[in-house]
């Protein structure tokens, strides 16, 4: 609780556009290289500003989709009606210069110290900072177990695909799809619920540590169930995003 | 001066004659974001009370019966978050905090709310006087909605909206000015949308 994650002022710096990945149809991977980077925690996000000719600016927030120790990188979904996120996916290239401040946030973090069971639920988008989470646990050889319960609309939305997988390193990952599936799917379909939660997240007595991001909908809903199931509301930790059209 | 970034067009603009309204950086949305660190928390009414404390000591407490016997106000105001949405012109019903602490006394420059949840933040007794904060338990003409920080939350507009708690259950007067959850966690200790104060330092 009082681990302060802001040391002194959040200056601006115009980073070095690395890469733009391509992760789904609408979903790239940007790594940035700034100039002067102090570190984050797994988790964290940062703020970028797009500048227009007329001097207009716009800013929102990323989740930081790298472990510490990683290049510096954010994963972006286009929305349709954004501003920032159509350009992000669709116009910046590598080579460009991206000006963000970071990182943010102090709440939604993870370090192996932290413990566990961990019990990660993403819906869509909200996969970001789990990844970070997860890929911080590996890089660390913490041997917290951890479980990822992932909602997408489809398979083909389904960002990290590969990286994610199955289970891996006391990783077990499920997955729910939404809106359709693939012919032979064997995982879970439908959005999820206290009965998915049952039988998908560590029992309460496990005394898991819970991070939830998506949705609102999707995260008034996981947080709820756990905390139904017994999960005390300290031990959720939650991040939303959603319903703004902003990003 | 910010680099142009190359191939960035302005898209978003705020509706017309609503510009002056929208702080820098903000943009307009139309929805009702939702923002909150952990599960939203359900208190039975029955078991709510708010209260204003000092060193530990409730020096007025109501029950919700209580609080809604208090006379209430219908408030139109722009609230601004501070991860960039504002949303202009919505509609309140809440009980002045003027009337909260008249009713409990008070002599202390700053109050720390306290919530369901454990969520806290710091706000001067200069921004919650006078007129300028409430404590709501209406929205948009029906009861205030658990997610939005039902039954009841605080209300101070002039501030970025983590100042105003959600499932605020009462006010703890203090000497001075201590950081609430979020600006522990680096937010600005102030937050003036108009001066962008949204981080420490800022």
């Amino acid at each position: 609780m009082a681990r302060t994650a802001l040391r002194g002022r959040l200056t601006w710096q115009a980073a070095a556009v690395v890469s733009v990945t391509g992760e789904t149809a609408s979903v790239v991977t940007i790594e940035l290289d700034p100039p002067h980077w102090p570190g984050h925690h797994a988790g964290q996000h940062l703020d970028v500003r797009l500048t227009a000719e007329d001097g207009y600016t716009a800013e929102r927030e990323y989740s930081i989709a790298s472990a510490p120790g990683e290049p510096v990188a954010i994963t972006v979904e286009r929305l349709e009606d954004g501003e920032v996120s159509p350009y992000l996916t669709g116009e910046l290239r590598a080579g460009d210069e991206l000006e963000l401040r970071g990182p943010v946030g102090g709440y939604f973090v993870w370090e192996p110290g932290d413990g566990g069971p961990l019990m990660l639920l993403a819906g869509g988008s909200g996969v970001v900072p789990l990844r970070s989470i997860l890929r911080h646990r590996r890089r660390t050889g913490s041997d917290v177990p951890a479980r990822l319960l992932y909602s997408s609309r489809s398979w083909q939305d389904v960002i990290y695909r590969d990286e994610l997988g199955q289970d891996h390193d006391g990783v077990q990952v499920s997955y729910t799809l939404t809106r359709g599936h693939p012919a032979g799917w064997t995982g879970h379909t439908g959005r999820i619920n206290q009965a998915l939660l049952e039988r998908v997240a560590w029992p309460a007595e496990a005394g898991p540590l819970a991070y939830i991001c998506g949705p609102t909908s999707f995260v008034e809903t996981a947080a709820a169930a756990l905390v139904g199931l017994g999960y005390p509301p300290e031990r959720v930790k939650t991040e939303r995003f959603g319903g703004t059209g902003g990003r | 001066m910010s680099p142009v970034s190359r191939g960035f067009r302005h898209l978003r603009r705020a509706p017309d004659g609503q510009e002056s309204r929208l702080p820098p950086g903000q943009y307009v949305t139309e929805g009702f974001p939702v923002l909150s660190a952990g599960p939203t928390p359900h208190t039975p009414l029955e078991n709510w009370t708010f209260s204003i404390t000092q060193g530990g000591q409730a020096k007025k407490s109501w029950t919700w019966q209580e609080f809604r016997a208090l006379p209430a106000e219908t408030i139109t105001a722009d609230i601004h978050c501070v991860t960039r949405w504002s949303k202009l012109g919505t509609e309140w019903r809440g009980v002045s905090v003027d009337t909260l602490l008249d009713a409990a006394g008070y002599d202390a420059p700053y109050v720390m709310a306290f919530c369901d949840g454990g969520y806290t933040t710091n706000l001067p007794l200069a921004d919650i006087t006078g007129g300028q904060a409430w404590v709501a338990f209406g929205y948009d003409g029906g009861p205030l909605e658990a997610e939005h920080g039902g039954p009841a939350r605080v209300l101070v507009p002039h501030l970025y909206f983590w100042k105003s708690a959600k499932w605020v259950r009462g006010l703890d007067l203090r000497d001075a000015d201590e950081p609430g959850f979020w600006e522990t966690y680096g937010y600005h200790m102030y937050g003036d949308p108009w001066r962008e104060q949204r981080y420490a330092g800022d």
